[in-house]
């Protein structure tokens, strides 16, 4: 038996994820929408359209639409002009009409192309083959809630009719951390989108990989695994461990029996910490698409596609770059304040006022952070004005209040909104700039201190801290660094 | 007989109280009782709701356009009280937790519903004798068929058990039997009505409209169930006009179009064909300028509709499985694939189940350009050919079946036999448009029985057909005509 070596090999990873939108209403009904009401009782999100009843017929939900086509826009796809409805048929007991509503040839979302970040700060380019959007299934259970066994199956149709966005991506995944990394990626897109919560343990965002390597053995012969597919992965841990536990289940498959598998279907284990076999791919189901003659077309026109675009703004990753290249925040300060849409807006209200950037970005991150932990509430709920941040920046900047009293200012703005200037002097905050006053302390100082002045001079420099401590002791609100700058000044003079 | 058995006469009588709405409601719920068990019209009925809605008009409750007419529907058409069963045992016990949208409008009209009609099975048949629960006969001849789908629907009506009534028209189901019974009936274009509330059958081609003795009648009952419906996303936009307020008013200059192909269609009787010739020869003592046109595609029709339809029907009909609701077998099954197919082999007969798999095949992978793609390109050029003849004419006359209603069991045996009476009325559904059936003769001999013209016009023309259709009726007898019925004498 010939020993199989590998002399290297290539991941090949693509990934199916389904996202339920956080609409209101369901895909085609104006029942109440599973995503945002997590938990609800059994089956009481439900009407005579998500149950199938006879006569009934479906009404597209705009709202789901126009959610899908932002994502579209944001992962740089192609929006179709015209897309359609169709049935996909299968029988299953959690699927009411036995067909889904979904699309087939023409999807809402085309091709597009997505720039993933990657934790070394290195780009990498994921095209994206398809998004569309179709209704969730229900959820047949085959234990009772709370674990009891039973005899029977039991069905829980809340989540039927859930506007569902699939995003399907080519296969230009090359390990387990960039899977993870866009599937995260995905996840602060679409919460900055708002147009889902992603909230990965309530279902909102189900991660599919679909997984092959292509494997050079010693004698530069490449074999290629079978295309496999991990169903139902909703925890960026289980995804990135799931997938890497795939491409080494299929890399030692191939060296311990040569086999390259089959397509198929596989399932995460997570108390073995394996993937398992389900089912075999070999024939594809036949789902008998037609277009589904209860709906119209969408026909997306220029003027509602550029609304749209406007919705979208600047993504997260873009505001993020320029944070850092053109305000010279750092990685994590600009992470901090553009991946919330709302965060960012608010850091982008206070910069028209004129102020540091960067200045602005700390008095943000720290106070503003700390409050917002306080009152458990978002930056722009907390009801201070983007222009005090601003302002309060400034006083800093111009040396008006130590970087030290910034604290106290947020905290009265708190209570009622003031100019930031007012704020100081009622707190008496304002620091002494007045050379005149400054430089009779520096006099006094200089008098009362001879062995100090003496040491100074004699060359140690530690003695110009104990003057400067004296100095400033002297007199309330004195600008210390105008005080340190003359005090050296007059000593070696 | 009741009293007054057309719309119009019932509601002016009803308003002018020379008959009150219980009365009326109360005879022809009597007439239901009594005579219907060999008729089978009539597949349910809830008598106390009626009175209670005919007491209300009366106490000047309920008014409308339809106050106190006595109106049946078709038991495809969901209400939200008694059963709607599709005439199909997969339905028998299914009870719609609402209305369809034409059903609250028939309401909102006044209108007291008095019962819901039979059907072949989920509107699959010419004939109705593919109903689950009875066969219907025809009022003019209990022996021969009341025709179908909205078999039970035109019974009802033409042996004045009410004075209009609802059907549903996919192929002809509408037309075809108020052509069998005497009556005028109507498909609207398609996207008029709302099909909310309408079991599906097809879903592209499906289209409620009304069944009565008049031209007048079906006017007023489509201008209450006309216009748009949120609830249906196929439903038209644009608000319907009024049908009545110009329906005297001749067509000037009318062009009536007569089919070439139509000619060649063999297996017309020669009864139907000179009461339609007549016909033609009335309109043209109306002022009317006949014009031949051309139907190029009318050979491909009926196989493009019995595509079309059972691909829509398989998937439509896919939700009956036994386990949501609807019939479930009651054998033992050992897994959810034999729940599903015990339950649909016992709730479904046999025509039913042949369109499913018809349907079903032509959907399938491999197949679907043969066969679903083929009849879609077929429904282009069947909308394109009637373009194209409406620039030269108003309207198209034909037969509307090519015979007068047959026996009783004479084509059940032949599915495809029976498919080919619907030559001249499908291809009105493929291409959306409307038509209209208008009686237009009789039969000669002892049992005279009842020919129906069709006349087509374009989409959204139903003003037009209707006034055209009223040209006619203005100056024949044929609608004034009814049965004389015996029915316990007549019935070996």
């Amino acid at each position: 038996m010939p020993e199989r070596v590998v002399q290297s090999y290539r991941v090949l990873v693509g990934m199916e994820i389904h996202v339920q939108l956080a609409t209101k209403s369901k895909m085609f009904t104006g029942c109440a929408n599973a995503a945002p009401n997590f938990g609800a009782e059994p089956n009481s999100l439900v009407d005579e359209q998500v149950l199938g009843l006879p006569g009934t017929l479906p009404v597209m939900n705009k709202k789901a639409v126009e959610y899908s086509i932002q994502v579209g826009l944001a992962l740089g796809c192609q929006i179709a002009k015209h897309s359609k409805w169709d049935r996909k048929s299968y029988y299953y007991p959690d699927l009411p009409k036995n067909y889904q509503i979904s699309q087939y040839d023409l999807p809402l979302c085309g091709e597009g192309s997505f720039e993933l970040t990657l934790e070394d700060g290195s780009t990498k380019t994921i095209r994206i083959r398809r998004a569309h959007l179709e209704e969730d299934a229900g959820k047949l259970l085959h234990d009772a809630p709370g674990g009891f066994k039973i005899d029977h199956s039991i069905l829980d149709l809340n989540r039927a009719g859930t506007p569902l966005l699939e995003i399907v991506t080519e296969p230009d995944f090359e390990t387990p951390e960039q899977v993870r990394a866009f599937g995260q990626e995905l996840q602060r897109l679409v919460q900055f989108l708002g147009v889902s919560e992603g909230q990965m343990q309530m279902g909102h965002m189900r991660f599919e990989p679909n997984i092959n390597v292509h494997i050079t053995d010693g004698d530069g012969k490449v074999h290629k695994t079978a295309i496999t597919e991990i169903k139902n992965l909703n925890s960026f841990s289980v995804l990135e461990r799931a997938t890497a536990y795939e491409i080494q289940r299929q890399i030692h498959e191939w060296i311990e029996t040569g086999s390259l598998g089959q397509k198929a279907t596989y399932g995460w284990d997570e108390s073995s910490g394996a993937t398992f076999f389900q089912r075999p791919k070999e024939k594809e189901q036949d789902y008998r698409y037609f277009p589904d003659p209860d709906l119209v077309p969408v026909d997306v026109d220029e003027a509602w596609l550029s609304e749209l675009k406007n919705q979208v703004g600047e993504l997260p990753a873009t505001r993020r770059k320029r944070y850092m290249t053109a305000l010279g925040l750092s990685e994590a300060e600009a992470a901090a304040l553009a991946n919330d849409r709302a965060t960012g807006d608010f850091y982008e209200k206070a910069l028209r006022h004129g102020s540091s950037a960067k200045r602005v970005a700390n008095l943000l991150l720290s106070h503003g952070r700390r409050l917002c932990n306080e009152k458990d509430c978002t930056l722009s709920e907390l009801g201070i004005l983007p222009e005090r941040v601003a302002e309060i920046a400034s006083l800093i900047d111009q040396n008006k209040i130590a970087a030290s009293a910034a604290g106290a200012v947020f905290d009265k703005l708190m209570e009622e909104d003031a100019p930031p200037d007012d704020i100081a002097k009622a707190l008496g905050l304002l620091q002494v700039s007045d050379t005149g006053a400054i430089d009779a302390a520096i006099e006094a100082a200089i008098a009362a201190n001879p062995k100090a002045v003496a040491d100074f001079k004699g060359g140690k420099q530690a003695a110009l801290g104990s003057l400067t401590g004296a100095v400033m002791k002297s007199a309330k609100g004195l600008n210390p660094k105008l005080v340190q700058e003359r005090l050296r000044a007059k000593l070696s003079s | 007989m009741l009293l007054y058995d057309t719309v119009i006469s019932a509601r002016d009588a009803v308003r002018a109280k020379d008959i009150s709405a219980v009365e009326l409601t109360r005879a022809a719920l009597a007439r239901i009782e009594e005579q219907d068990q060999l008729l089978g019209a009539f597949n349910s009925k809830d008598s106390a709701r009626a009175l209670i809605q005919a007491k209300a008009v009366d106490d000047g409750e309920r008014t409308g356009p339809l106050a106190g007419v006595p109106i049946a529907i078709k038991d495809n058409i969901c209400t939200s009280w008694g059963t709607t069963t599709c005439s199909s045992k997969m339905l028998e016990n299914f009870r719609a937790p609402y209305d369809a949208t034409v059903v609250r409008a028939l309401e909102d009209a006044g209108a007291v519903i008095v019962g819901k009609t039979n059907l072949d099975e989920f509107a699959m048949g010419s004939s109705t004798e593919n109903s689950a629960f009875k066969i219907t006969r025809n009022p003019w001849d209990q022996k021969r068929v009341p025709g179908g789908s909205s078999g039970g629907s035109a019974a009802a009506v033409a042996a004045s058990r009410c004075c209009g009534a609802l059907g549903s028209d996919t192929g002809g189901s509408i037309r075809q039997p108020a052509s069998f019974c005497g009556l005028v009936g109507m498909k609207p274009t398609y996207g008029r009505v709302s099909r909310y509330g309408l079991v599906a059958f097809a879903s592209s081609l499906d289209q409620i409209g009304p069944m009565a003795w008049t031209v007048g009648d079906c006017a007023q009952v489509l201008n209450v169930i006309s216009g748009h419906d949120r609830k249906d996303s196929t439903s038209v936009r644009d608000a319907a006009p009024d049908y009545i307020a110009n329906l005297e008013k001749p067509i000037d200059r009318l062009r009536i179009g007569v089919v070439k192909e139509f000619q060649a269609i063999a297996g017309v009787d020669p009864q139907v064909k000179s009461a339609i010739d007549a016909a033609i020869k009335k309109y043209q003592s109306l002022g009317a300028e006949i014009v031949e046109v051309s139907l190029p595609h009318t050979d491909y029709g009926i196989a493009a509709y019995y595509i079309i339809a059972p691909c829509e029907a398989s998937s439509n009909l896919a939700r009956y499985d036994g386990v949501h609701f609807g019939h479930r077998t009651s054998e033992q099954v050992n897994d959810i694939v034999e729940l599903f197919s015990k339950s649909r082999a016992e709730g479904f007969g046999p025509e039913v189940q042949r369109r499913i798999m018809i349907g079903t095949y032509a959907l399938s992978s491999g197949y679907y350009d043969a066969y679903y793609n083929r009849a879609l390109q077929i429904r282009t050029l069947i909308r394109r050919d009637f373009d194209e003849a409406f620039r030269q004419c108003d309207v198209i006359l034909s037969p509307t079946s090519p015979t007068p209603a047959f026996k009783a069991g004479e084509k059940t045996a032949d599915p495809l036999q029976m498919y080919l009476v619907d030559v001249f009325t499908v291809t009105c559904n493929i291409a959306g448009i409307p038509g209209i059936s208008v009686p237009c003769g009789f039969t000669s001999g002892a049992n005279p029985l009842p020919i129906g013209m069709q006349l087509l016009g374009p989409v959204f023309s139903e003003e037009k057909l209707l006034r055209v259709a009223r040209m006619f009726e203005a100056t024949t007898d044929f609608h004034k005509r009814r049965p004389v019925m015996d029915i316990q004498a007549s019935v070996e």
